[in-house]
């Protein structure tokens, strides 16, 4: 009998089952992106940064009076719209995830030994939790933004100084949980001291989770940067950044420049609802399956 | 000689959490209870579940601060332990957990986890640590090809093995067993606790082993004592205990050990009434609202610890005044 | 249609498949069993033969690392193995539920064990927060957790061993299931508690026809609650049949030593009858019996090729060379092992 070939080579009808749910066109749409952000140079027709005011407001290659030279049409300084995209991508793709990472670098930090060590550590670090979460963290944004000024690099900070705080209140929960669990009072047990026991046996179990938090907040973040840049607060001109090509459109819209802020707006949509659906996925999944009973 | 001695030891837990953030009062899971394991030997302990049998382990381990009472360590409080004793307590006392899920990591590969107390405590060479690894593993009857799979590539009873051979690695003193044997089928229990024996005889180990099996209680221990609701309500000498159980609960406990085979019926004192709660406990003795026995001195005043031939009980029908009655 | 049982399971295989697909676990193996409503299975193996992965296949709830690899399950005459996702979830927890061997794995520490004993019923039963939550102090008050009120509003982490075992357990039988698959679900609680929960199962079974499969290593549990038994070794059922004739007069060798080695109150210090060796590794079975290097009564055919199952008797299966022969002479023999 072949059983065992038949177990390990060929999918059965039983493997279909698995891969059930698997969030494949986001997945798509996100590495699409990226991929645009990392060969922005090559992709990218023109100089996001340059146009020429002879050709401003010129519509996509599709309605009348557009042309092949300009396939999204340019803008009211006469750049082309789809080099901006492409330049766009990577200013979101960069400020998103490097955000997203220091955010949850912090946070799980915090997480842990607010969890862990509990006492007047917890005490402290869920209060200073619990104001910032109180802050509406868009104006937060805009305030720390006026203070430190605006630069890409500066955002990065900012967001993710404004939003560790999700992550830390997650995480803790988990680890109030887990220290109760067996493996953590047997390391007690077998000497370990708690660094050892934050590093070895809470960080690794927390990871999950803090990923999928990360692709979920990939979103907030993202939207967030583009509302900073709309404002005028976020990555400054003429560096091509979503948001703020939508804020620079919204004159034009009025009279039928609609290419303008349509397209950055259906990027930054696409992007979120990606992110914020392969973070469902992920959730789903990492999550021990039993407790689906 | 005594290695570990418990007197008067308890433990509170607060429930909060009424609907309206109320406090709804103590659970109290062990209340004042006293034993001795002397070396060499195994303290049983048995009791129903909830009845404060894993947070006493958890005492000894100093994994739970002790609300009152006090532990002392070969002769020494264990309050009062400078850093390196502390250290030495460590070393010399290790446990096994009830869940065999919960018990290992699952992001560590077994090896990593055999080897935890050892290279946290010696310095070995990793050559060294292996050859113990192995060592381990074959001592608790797993392939060696074991030591580098993850825990979730085990079964429940798998999980159990590699937890006790964690728990030997560092060849302690004591050794708390919180229902080592549960999740293990009938033959590796037998193996298992023939095992435990066996290096206890060897290495002069004392176990506190906690079981609902009572077979196997009786089976592995020296002594026993019966927890109910928090407080130890007989104890004594594991044969005759075992044998002739005089507090009522006891009785009943023994009683509703299973027959092992279908056509092997036996009388089983069926306890009536509601499980009584820690969060509130009845008063007098605990166990007066499903005892046979009781009498109405038991709604109202709580039975005192006392010797009865040559075991402690803790129930008026063998009080002094009532002695007669009961005979 | 009545002549369906209730689960009828052929042929099943499931195996753990390594990432690298070089590493074939096989932890059920050719396995066929069939359960009536009303009727109780119990299940029994040595530790690591099986029997859990067995009971997380019926319930299609297996970790990704395994592979049905062959096989038919039919529950109520449907193809459990051909449901979609959705269907099996309705099928799960209302239909079928399973009490895991593991109670932290169907407890989430996170929310409160009202919420997790009401979230069923909410969802299977279509009933509000409150009436969900006064069924959940119901359910813990029939597995006697004492003060159920308060206990509701705590989390697991709170609980003793044995009072999330029964947590477990009052989830399961919260939307009275056709099937109860029960995984080990007493070995956190003492005797007078585990026999008070034996007994709500048994009036559960004869109020609703609940049908049970038991997974125990507890023979007096076996003794006092199946009707049938089936004994698994290394990922296969190497003997079935009703529980007093298995009980009697056991076939096969592993369940002979398997009964032996019981502890008994009275025979204190001396050695427990344990099996000697080791138990098989399910990654390199020998090519014969999988018994074979541990069992007394081996001989040269053993060794060669596995023997396959041969049904006898009243309902009996068993999986031994011994028995296989047919002739008397082969009969007399199994008689002899089972005295
Ligand atoms: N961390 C905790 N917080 C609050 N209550 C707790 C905590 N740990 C245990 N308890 C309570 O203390 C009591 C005793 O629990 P314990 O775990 O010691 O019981 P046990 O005798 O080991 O029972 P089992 O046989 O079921 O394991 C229970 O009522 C339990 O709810
Ligand atoms: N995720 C997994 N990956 C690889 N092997 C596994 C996995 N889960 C279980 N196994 C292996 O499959 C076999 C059967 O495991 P299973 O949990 O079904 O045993 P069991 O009969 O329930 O044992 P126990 O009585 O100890 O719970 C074991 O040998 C185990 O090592
Ligand atoms: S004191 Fe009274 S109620 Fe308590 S066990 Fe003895 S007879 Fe029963
Ligand atoms: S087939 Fe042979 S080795 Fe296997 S159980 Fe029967 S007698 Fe023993
Ligand atoms: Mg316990
Ligand atoms: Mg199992």
């Amino acid at each position: 009998m072949s059983l065992q070939t038949e177990a390990v080579g060929l999918p059965s009808r039983f493997d279909i089952i698995r891969i059930e749910g698997f969030p494949l066109l986001p997945v798509l749409i996100l590495g699409g992106i990226a991929f645009v952000a990392i060969f922005a140079n090559v992709l990218a027709p023109y100089d996001p940064e340059i146009g020429s005011l002879a050709a401003r407001f010129r519509p996509p290659a599709w309605q009348v009076g557009g042309s092949g030279e300009h396939l999204l049409g340019t803008d009211h300084l006469g750049r082309d719209v789809l080099s901006r995209l492409i330049f766009g991508a990577r200013v979101s793709m960069v400020v998103g995830f490097t955000a997203v990472i220091v955010a949850g670098v912090i946070g799980t930090g915090l997480g842990i030994v607010s969890g862990f060590l509990g006492g007047w550590v917890d005490q402290v670090i869920m209060r200073i939790t619990d104001t910032w979460l109180a802050l509406p963290a868009l104006t937060f944004a805009i305030f720390l933004t006026a203070i430190v000024g605006p630069s890409e690099m500066n955002i990065v900070i900012i967001l993710g100084a404004v939003y560790w705080t999700r992550y830390a209140r997650v995480i803790r929960g988990e680890v109030l949980s887990l220290k109760e669990r067996e493996f953590v009072k047997l390391a007690i047990v077998a000497g370990c001291s708690k660094r050892t026991i934050m590093a070895r046996h809470i960080l690794p179990n927390v990871l999950n989770s803090a990923i999928v938090l990360g692709t979920l907040m990939l979103g907030v973040v993202i939207v967030t940067e583009a509302a900073l840049s709309f404002l005028g607060v976020g990555v400054p001109p003429p560096k091509p950044a979503w948001g703020l090509m939508l804020a620079d459109g919204k004159k034009g819209m009025m009279v039928g420049y609609w290419w303008l802020t349509v397209l950055p707006g259906v990027c930054i949509m696409l992007m979120v609802l990606s992110a914020n659906l392969i973070g469902d996925w992920l959730r789903v999944k990492l999550d021990p399956q039993l407790r689906q009973l | 000689m005594v290695v570990l001695e418990a007197a008067g030891l308890s433990k509170h837990f607060r429930a909060r959490r009424g609907f309206f953030g109320g406090d709804r009062g103590n659970v109290r899971a062990v209340d004042g209870i006293s034993f001795a394991i002397e070396s060499g030997r195994t303290l049983g302990v048995v009791g129903e579940s909830g009845c404060g049998k894993t947070t006493t382990a958890k005492l000894v381990l100093g994994l739970e601060e002790p609300t009152g009472g006090s532990i002392r360590f070969e002769g020494q409080d264990l309050h009062a332990l400078d850093a390196a004793a502390r250290r030495h307590y460590r070393k010399s006392v290790q446990a096994v957990f009830q869940d065999p899920y919960a018990s290992l990591n699952p992001r560590m590969r077994i090896s990593a986890i055999i080897a935890e107390p050892l290279t946290t405590n010696e310095r070995l060479t990793a050559g060294e640590v292996r050859g113990h690894v192995l060592r381990l593993l074959d001592l608790v009857g797993l392939p060696n090809r074991s030591a580098d799979l993850f825990p979730h590539e085990f079964s429940g009873g798998q999980r159990q093995r590699i937890a006790i051979a964690r728990a030997l690695a560092l060849s302690p003193k004591l050794v708390v067993l919180d229902e080592p044997v549960s999740a293990l089928d009938v033959s590796i229990r037998a193996q298992i606790l023939n095992l435990l024996r066996d290096l206890q005889a060897e290495l002069g180990l004392s176990y506190l082993f906690i079981a609902h099996d009572l077979a196997a209680v009786a089976h592995m221990s020296h002594a026993i004592a019966v927890m109910y609701l928090g407080k130890i309500v007989e104890s004594g000498e594991a044969q005759t205990l075992a044998r002739a159980p005089k507090h009522p609960y006891t009785q009943a406990l023994f009683s509703a050990a299973l027959p092992s085979h279908p056509e092997d019926r036996r009388e089983e004192i069926v306890l009536s009434g509601e499980v009584p709660s820690p969060l509130r406990p009845p008063p007098g003795c605990h166990f007066h609202p499903r005892c046979p026995h009781a009498m109405a001195r038991c709604g109202k005043q709580a039975p005192a610890l006392d010797d009865v031939d040559g075991r402690l009980v803790a129930c008026h029908l063998y009080g002094a005044s009532t002695a007669a009655a009961a005979a | 249609m009545s002549t369906h049982p209730l689960l009828q399971i052929d042929n099943l295989s499931t195996h753990y498949v390594s990432a690298r697909g070089t590493r074939v676990v096989r932890a059920v193996d050719d396995v066929s069993l069939r359960i009536d409503a009303g009727e109780t299975l119990g299940i029994v193996g040595e530790s690591g033969s099986g029997k859990s992965t067995l009971a997380l296949t019926i319930l299609r709830l297996l970790p990704p690392a395994a592979r049905v690899a062959s096989g038919r399950m039919l529950f109520e005459g449907e193809d459990l193995l051909a449901k979609s996702d959705a269907e099996m979830r309705r099928v799960r927890g209302k239909r079928i539920a399973m009490i895991l061997q593991d109670p932290m794995a169907s407890l989430n520490p996170l929310f409160s064990i009202g919420d997790q004993v009401a979230e069923p019923i909410r969802v299977h039963e279509g009933v509000g927060r409150a009436a969900a939550w006064s069924r959940a102090r119901e359910l813990l008050k029939a597995v006697r957790i004492p003060s159920p009120q308060t206990r509701l509003l705590q989390h697991p982490h709170e609980m003793s061993g044995g009072m999330r075992q029964r947590i477990v357990g009052a989830i399961g039988i919260s939307c009275e299931p056709r099937l109860l698959i029960a995984d080990e679900p007493t070995t956190s609680l003492d005797l007078t508690i585990q026999a008070q929960y034996l007994n709500l199962l048994r009036e559960l079974q004869r109020a609703h026809g609940l049908a049970l499969i038991f997974i125990t290593h507890n023979l007096g549990i076996v003794a006092k609650m199946c009707d049938q038994l089936a004994v698994m070794y290394a990922g296969r059922v190497v003997e079935s049949g009703p529980v007093r004739q298995i009980f009697n007069a056991p076939a096969h060798p592993y369940t002979q030593a398997l009964l032996n080695s019981i502890p008994r109150m009275s025979d204190n210090r001396n050695r427990l009858a344990a099996i000697d060796g080791q138990p098989p590794d399910l990654v390199a079975l020998p090519p014969g019996c999988a018994f074979a290097p541990r069992c007394p009564s081996a001989f040269d055919r053993c060794r060669e090729s596995p023997p396959s199952q041969l049904t006898f008797g009243d309902q009996r299966t068993v999986r031994c060379w011994l028995a296989d022969a047919g002739s008397d002479a082969a009969d007399s023999q199994v008689r002899k092992g089972a005295a």
